[in-house]
């Protein structure tokens, strides 16, 4: 049994010519390029040790050493995507050799090419939105009437503190409601407006604190397709559409991850 | 490796208020969104479903799943969550059921009357 198997991190079209970057890619192996029916694969020889079904199955419990793999990965990827127009390989895509990958690019050369038509002379943004208020363990966020000890208006009194607590609990439930609802409708708007600009666009599940590092609540996480000659005017469209009351976070240019789609594995 | 002279994708300038990526500062949580629920999928020799991982914690790992796949393993809590599902009718529900309950906590006895009295 072999003890060492190919890493795949991304793949473009073969133009023949060009210098391959030196690149170093996950557990610090040298990245090389596999071809095969005018595609470019760039692979790494990795060992079995690390890659094979039950090591990976308990390194990437290990997030150092998901973190480590992850940005190794990723920085291949950016790095060949700097030098044609790519598409990233999903995470731990591992060939027990050369020729399968080769074999595997020979299958499927229409459907890359198909993919690589998409992206090419485009890069994907990430756009997230955060507003302030309105989470739901947000407890007081968007209203202020829900202070303990705030003043309750006349002719509560005889109907006890509990009613007028509940008064104030009501009218703060609304008015997070209302801020819900507003940073919901400015997500949807801003949506609209840079997926019009986009050549295409789609929205990931907000990414929770723990993974955003942000308390705020995410409202948008949204990734956009974008030409390169309309990129000035996806970033003049992002800073017209800030506001005081939201964060618009903006990430890239990233390789078009979010767009390098193969109907089936 | 990453040679600072080379130009990413010229021609699209970075906002101000974004990130630069590929020079290992991205933020850890992006990378992973996108290598692990990104990019093209094909099936490698070596099979693992990243789905049977369990990484750190089930939080992280309904992070990085994708929609589609979260849907098939039942997984949706994010359609549940009336907060960022729109769900107004399911929120005035439970709204109207911690009220209840507050009031009857205040009241010490169990009773809802306050609320039934309210809306009786």
């Amino acid at each position: 049994m072999a003890e060492s198997a190919t890493y795949l991190y991304a793949i473009t079209r073969d133009t023949g010519g060009g210098t391959t970057p030196e690149l170093t890619g996950v557990a610090g192996t040298d990245v090389r390029v596999v071809t095969q029916a005018g595609l470019r694969a760039y692979v790494s020889t990795v060992p079995l040790e690390q890659f094979d079904e039950d090591a990976l199955r308990r390194n990437l419990e290990d997030l150092a050493w998901l973190e480590v793999t992850a940005r190794a990965h990723h920085e291949v990827v950016e790095a060949v995507a700097r030098t044609a127009p790519t598409a990233p390989v999903r995470l731990v895509t591992v060939y027990r050799g050369d020729d399968h990958v080769r074999h595997m690019l020979g299958e499927r050369a229409g459907e890359f090419e198909g993919v690589l038509d998409g992206i090419t002379g485009r890069a994907e943004w990430g756009v997230k939105l955060y507003a302030a208020s309105g989470r739901p363990d947000d407890q007081n966020g968007g209203n202020d009437t829900d202070q303990p000890g705030g003043t309750a208006g006349a002719g509560t009194e005889r109907r006890g503190a509990g009613t007028a607590y509940l008064q104030r609990r009501r009218s703060s439930l609304r008015g997070r409601e209302d801020a819900r609802r507003r940073a919901l409708a400015r997500a949807e708007q801003i949506d609209a407006t840079l997926g019009g600009i986009a050549v295409a666009s789609r929205r990931h599940p907000p990414q929770d604190p723990q993974l955003s590092g942000r308390s705020e609540w995410m409202v948008l996480n949204g990734a956009y397709l974008v030409d390169e000659d309309r990129g000035e005017e996806f970033a003049a469209a992002v800073e017209s559409l800030r506001t005081p009351d939201v964060d618009l976070h903006v990430t890239g240019p990233w390789a078009p991850y979010s767009f390098a789609i193969l109907e089936t594995p | 490796m990453t040679s600072p002279a080379q130009q990413p994708t010229g021609g699209i300038s970075r906002s101000p208020g974004g990130q630069s990526l590929g020079g290992g500062s991205a933020n850890l949580g992006d990378i992973l969104e996108r290598v692990l629920d990104k990019g093209v999928v094909v099936a490698g020799d070596i099979r693992v479903n990243l789905l049977d991982i369990e990484l750190l914690t089930i939080k992280l790992r309904l992070l990085i799943v994708s929609v589609e796949t979260a849907k098939e393993l039942g997984i949706d809590w994010w359609e549940r969550d009336p907060w960022l599902n729109g769900d107004q009718e399911r929120l005035e529900a439970e709204n109207r059921r911690l009220r209840e309950r507050v009031a009857a906590l205040e009241q010490g006895d169990g009773h809802r009357a306050v609320e039934e009295g309210r809306h009786g």
